[in-house]
């Protein structure tokens, strides 16, 4: 295989991982406030896909340029997420916040398997995978005629950057986010500064599944929508965001693209053809070796157990 | 944690007379098991080893996350080491005409066999992650049963042994009631009388506080490594009792889905309580084959949505269980005297430290 | 007070579960029927059975068999190999059919089989195609038929019809997560292997969405075609994917491809797969099947449902036949099954249980499987 094929495998290797990167920015946000990991995280994701399916089936009807329906679709599928990130956190995990971690993980896997098998009923979905409507698949899957990248990647590699930028930004430079590192430092001591911690732990359910639901609607473009395609997502962006550095913006960012072109290249550059079946488990031995060797994960600080 | 001295087995009888009672019970089921066998419907027998089967699992798993407080994801995966070990061997035995005859000696040989795999493969898992707290355990174990899943897939034999990955591996039925009733008694007797023994008091002890464990002495990772090998054995012996039992085994039904169930049953029995535990892993196999026969209501296509809002709602109203932490038989006024305190909690849900 | 409760509950349970038996009564023919309703390959055991159903209704509008009306016991296995036991087992032994109905993939089969062999109970697969199914270990299972060809025959015309279109060199991708999938791998290989090349051998995981890998790695080789026996979820992620990275060869596959799914798919018109039948074919079991069904379902039948449909008559002509619902009388009767007019075509088991059928190849023509080459059993 040459350089050229390389370049290609990398880059199919980076839009995978920028979609891991925004799953896995949600999964980041809410361990360093609530030292959860939030399994339902993954479904939201899904129910980002959904959204967007039903919503595109009826925005697709109108006759608008392509961009202009991808916006509707992304901002409707973002703003049903949020709402959904919302209600899961105020419902589902506020109530239960004193108690042990464990039941508040438990409880997690507990919505996880609710959207997931709730989503495979033909009221709701159906467990039958659909494809979003042509119109826009076909368009927006045009190869730009550059490595055979597609205007999907390009799209979804600048938006998570973007919204990776905006993301620093906002817990560098406004209040919030202030807040928010004052919460994931040290959660006891921000109460008693006069953080409202329920408003920053609702800021965060809210911006994750939105960004969430803005991976799921690119990934349901890119491939289909399937209830339960937000298990192996799902874990393989936590993944990412415990490789990164749990807790870290930028990490996430990093943890993401890594493993998508370790991935990308197991498959297609490293592993002979016949075991490229193994290449799921690649970023299960990548979890394992980075708990064992960098629990921190590649950008995270070390911190010291103590009593 | 007044809990660790109530002991009421030894209160009743001496410790001689229940390891009689067990002996008598397993002895008993030989020649009950001929008679159920041939006299009730097979269907029901199915489901009577199903139960078993689950028993095995959930008690086993129940000594890892509800009494040395641990928290592992990866049940299934132990369960499948398990299962294939047994049914690899069976399958190669069968090929070289050397079963017909030994049914006997070979179940009773190669499903030990299967948990002492399974075991080492926890003593592997365990060992390394152990170290790892709550969620990131979780998760650490999870990625272990995820991966165990993928290579017995991928993998199609091991030197002379079939293992025929996605296809599925045929094996010869020679479980019956017997083997797997055989085998809840031990686990249950076993975990039950690990738990009530001295030793046992360092489970508990590292489930209600790591810290002041350590400075009582208690070797922490020790019991915790051992819950986990322990565990892990059982599994792999329920694993050896379904491939025996089932036909066909099938690295799909070893997957994550499978391993949750079991954590569902441990939570919903209540963390900590065999026989809760137990009547939760009769129920959770039993109630799914009645929904059967209610289809006209479409419950079979809710039936996973009741569960996952079962679990929702009791972490919500009642996180310790349906039995928390007590035995079937505590009554109200044992319960007064033994101040189960409501909930674990031991640690607020934020320390400050990371992972 | 709790735990009383509970201690009754479980005694009634039991007691629910012990009482269970449906004698079965003299005036009605029971039959028994298992498939994947729900799960992960939910839509051909739904597909399956609304064609089984509508048989049903055919059969019981015509009055039945023997003079008595038909019933039969659905069980749903949620795609799920150990659950297949168990509906099985309640089918033989808790509600006594006379025959069992099932299963769509091979591995469910597999394990209904082992239940009906060992108690003696005639089991019809509508569609699995793996071999062993009806034959283990060079034993021809005394209990078990099917009315589909195998994969091992599939696999092999697919080969030939590759040869036929004069394709050098072909590219195979193949599920390592299924049996179906390998097996059509393996026998096509060596059937095309006499006439062409195999120039990649790429494979992937039931988990997989993104194959621009593997595509890539065949887009080298510049292959004349690239064979899929995949499933149709899969089909539907690998061919856009294929056209994203500008791969534009013929792609074809198996009977897997089956699915409104894959005729929707705008990347798929023109490409090529085998099946069961074709709504094109012009025999008369197959016109009035179709009608039959559009008018009850308002959609064209596919593959699963027309064997759905055929499974349930050929049970029934077996019992006819029989004379009576004895379990090895339906055996028997199954075993002789000759000409049979099936919608599918004409159905002959063989000695092997399986049956000799002709197998259709069709071309995605806009949004529809037109009816492009027939190959007839040797």
């Amino acid at each position: 295989m040459n350089a050229h094929d390389l370049a290609q495998q990398l880059i199919y290797g980076l839009s995978v991982g920028a979609t891991y990167a925004l799953i896995a920015l949600g999964y980041t946000m809410v361990y360093g406030t609530l030292r959860l990991i939030n399994f339902a995280h993954g479904d939201v994701y899904m129910v980002g896909a959904v959204t967007g399916f039903y919503v595109a089936g009826w925005v697709s009807q109108w006759s608008i340029p392509i961009w202009l329906m991808l916006i509707v679709v992304l901002i409707c599928s973002a703003s049903a997420c949020a709402v959904l990130g919302y209600g899961i956190e105020r419902f589902a995990y506020r109530p239960l916040r004193s108690r042990p971690r464990l039941v508040l993980l438990i409880t997690a896997i507990g919505v996880s398997l609710l959207l997931e098998n709730a989503f495979q009923l033909p009221q709701l979905f159906g467990a039958t995978p659909r494809h979003y409507p042509q119109q826009m698949t076909s368009e927006l899957l045009l190869p730009v005629g550059f490595l055979g990248l597609t205007r999907l990647d390009v799209l979804s590699l600048s938006l998570s950057i973007i919204l990776v930028g905006m993301l620093t930004w906002i817990v560098l430079r406004t209040r919030m986010g202030l807040a928010l590192r004052a919460v994931s430092f040290r959660f006891d001591t921000a109460t008693l500064m006069g953080i409202n911690t329920d408003r920053v732990i609702s800021f965060t359910f809210v911006f994750g599944s939105a960004l969430a639901a803005v991976a799921g609607v690119l990934n349901a473009i890119r491939y289909q929508v399937d209830p339960l395609m937000g298990i192996m997502w799902g874990l393989k962006a936590f993944i990412a965001a415990v490789l990164g550095g749990i807790g870290s913006v930028s990490g996430a960012l990093l943890g993401g693209l890594v493993l998508g072109i370790v991935e990308t290249l197991l498959r297609g550059y490293f592993l002979p053809a016949r075991y490229s079946g193994y290449s799921d488990g690649a970023a299960f031995v990548i979890l394992i070796l980075i708990l064992l060797f960098k629990p921190s994960g590649l950008l995270g600080k070390t911190t010291i157990e103590k009593v | 944690m007044t809990e660790i001295n109530a002991r009421p087995s030894s209160r009743i009888l001496p410790a001689w007379a229940g390891n009689l009672g067990i002996l008598l019970v397993i002895a008993a089921m030989w020649p009950l098991n001929k008679v159920i066998q041939d006299q009730i419907n097979p269907y029901v027998v199915q489901i009577l080893t199903l139960i078993g089967i689950n028993i095995v699992m959930a008690t086993s798993l129940n000594l890892i996350n509800g009494i040395t407080g641990q928290f592992s994801l990866g049940h299934a995966g132990f369960a499948a080491v398990g299962a294939y070990t047994t049914g690899v061997v069976i399958n190669y035995l069968a090929a070289h005409d050397s079963l017909a005859g030994h049914e006997w000696i070979a179940m009773s040989l190669l499903l030990p066999l299967g948990g002492l795999i399974a075991a080492a493969m926890g003593l592997l898992v365990g060992i390394p992650t152990l170290r790892l707290k709550g969620d990131y355990l979780a998760v650490a174990t999870l990625g272990f049963g995820e991966i165990i899943r993928i290579v017995i897939t991928n993998t199609n034999a091991i030197g002379p042994f079939e293992v025929r990955g996605s296809q599925g591996l045929r094996v010869p039925v020679l479980a019956d009631l017997f083997w797997v009733y055989l085998w809840v008694a031990v686990c249950v007797a076993g975990i039950w009388r690990l738990v009530h023994s001295t030793m046992g008091k360092a489970f508990l002890a590292v489930r209600e506080d790591e810290i002041a464990a350590t400075a009582m002495g208690v070797n922490t990772t020790f019991f915790k490594v051992l819950a986990f090998a322990i565990g892990a054995f059982f599994a792999g012996v329920a694993g050896g009792l379904q491939a025996t039992a089932f036909i066909l085994i099938d690295p799909k039904g070893f997957g994550f889905i499978q391993s949750v169930l079991f954590v569902v049953m441990v939570v919903l029995g209540g963390s900590g309580s065999i026989t809760g535990v137990v009547l939760a892993a009769v129920v959770l196999t039993w109630l799914p084959e009645q929904l059967r026969s209610l289809k006209s209501l479409h419950v079979e296509d809710l039936r996973m949505v009741i569960f996952s809002l079962l679990l929702i709602g009791m972490m919500l109203v009642r996180p310790e269980g349906l039995l928390g932490r007590r035995e079937l038989w505590w009554t109200r006024r044992k319960m007064a005297t033994a101040q189960i305190p409501r909930s674990t909690d031991t640690a607020p849900p934020i320390s400050s430290t990371g992972p | 007070m709790r735990w009383n409760f509970a201690a009754a509950l479980l005694a009634v349970s039991f007691l629910m579960v012990g009482c269970k038996k449906h004698p079965q009564a003299s005036d009605e023919i029971v039959v028994g029927e298992f498939g994947s309703l729900t799960g992960a390959t939910a839509t051909f055991g739904q597909a399956s059975h609304e064609g089984l159903a509508l048989a049903l209704e055919q059969i019981n509008k015509n009055g039945g068999i023997l003079g008595k009306q038909v019933r039969v016991i659905t069980e749903d296995d949620a795609s799920d190999a150990n659950q297949a036991v168990n509906v099985v087992q309640k089918l033989v032994n808790s509600d006594g059919v006379v025959g069992v109905i099932g299963e769509v993939a091979s591995k469910r089969s597999l394990a209904g089989g082992g239940i009906c062999e060992k108690y003696k109970c005639p089991m019809l697969s509508p569609s699995s195609t793996n071999p062993d199914v009806t034959v283990e270990g060079g034993k021809v299972k005394s209990y078990v038929f099917r009315i589909c060809f195998t994969d091992t025959f599939q696999g092999s015309i697919n080969g030939q019809f590759g040869a036929a279109q004069g394709w050098k060199s072909v590219a195979m991708m193949t599920n390592v997560d299924e049996d179906y999938s390998k097996g059509l791998a393996k026998s096509f290989k060596a059937e095309f292997s006499k006439t062409g090349k195999i120039v990649a051998e790429e494979s992937y995981s039931g988990d997989t969405q993104d194959f621009k890998a593997q595509l890539n790695r065949i887009k080298q080789q510049n292959p004349d075609a690239v064979y899929i026996p995949g499933y149709y979820n899969e089909v539907g992620l690998i061919l856009p994917q294929a056209k994203q990275i500008g791969l534009s060869v013929p792609f074809f596959g198996g009977d897997g491809w089956d699915s409104p799914l894959t005729l929707k798919l705008p990347e798929a018109q023109g490409n090529f797969y085998s099946d069961h039948y074709s709504p094109d074919d012009n025999r008369p079991e197959s016109q009035e099947f179709v009608k039959l069904f559009r008018a009850k379902y308002n959609k064209t039948p596919d593959a699963m449902a027309v064997l759905g449909y055929d499974a349930m008559r050929v049970m029934a002509d077996a019992i006819k036949r029989a004379g009576k619902a004895d379990r090895q009388a339906v055996t028997d009767a199954l075993a002789q099954t000759k000409d049979f007019p099936g919608a599918s075509g004409a159905i002959s088991i063989d000695a092997e249980h399986n049956a000799r059928k002709p197998i259709v190849i069709l071309q995605l023509k806009d949004s529809k499987a037109a009816l492009f080459k027939t190959f007839q059993p040797e």
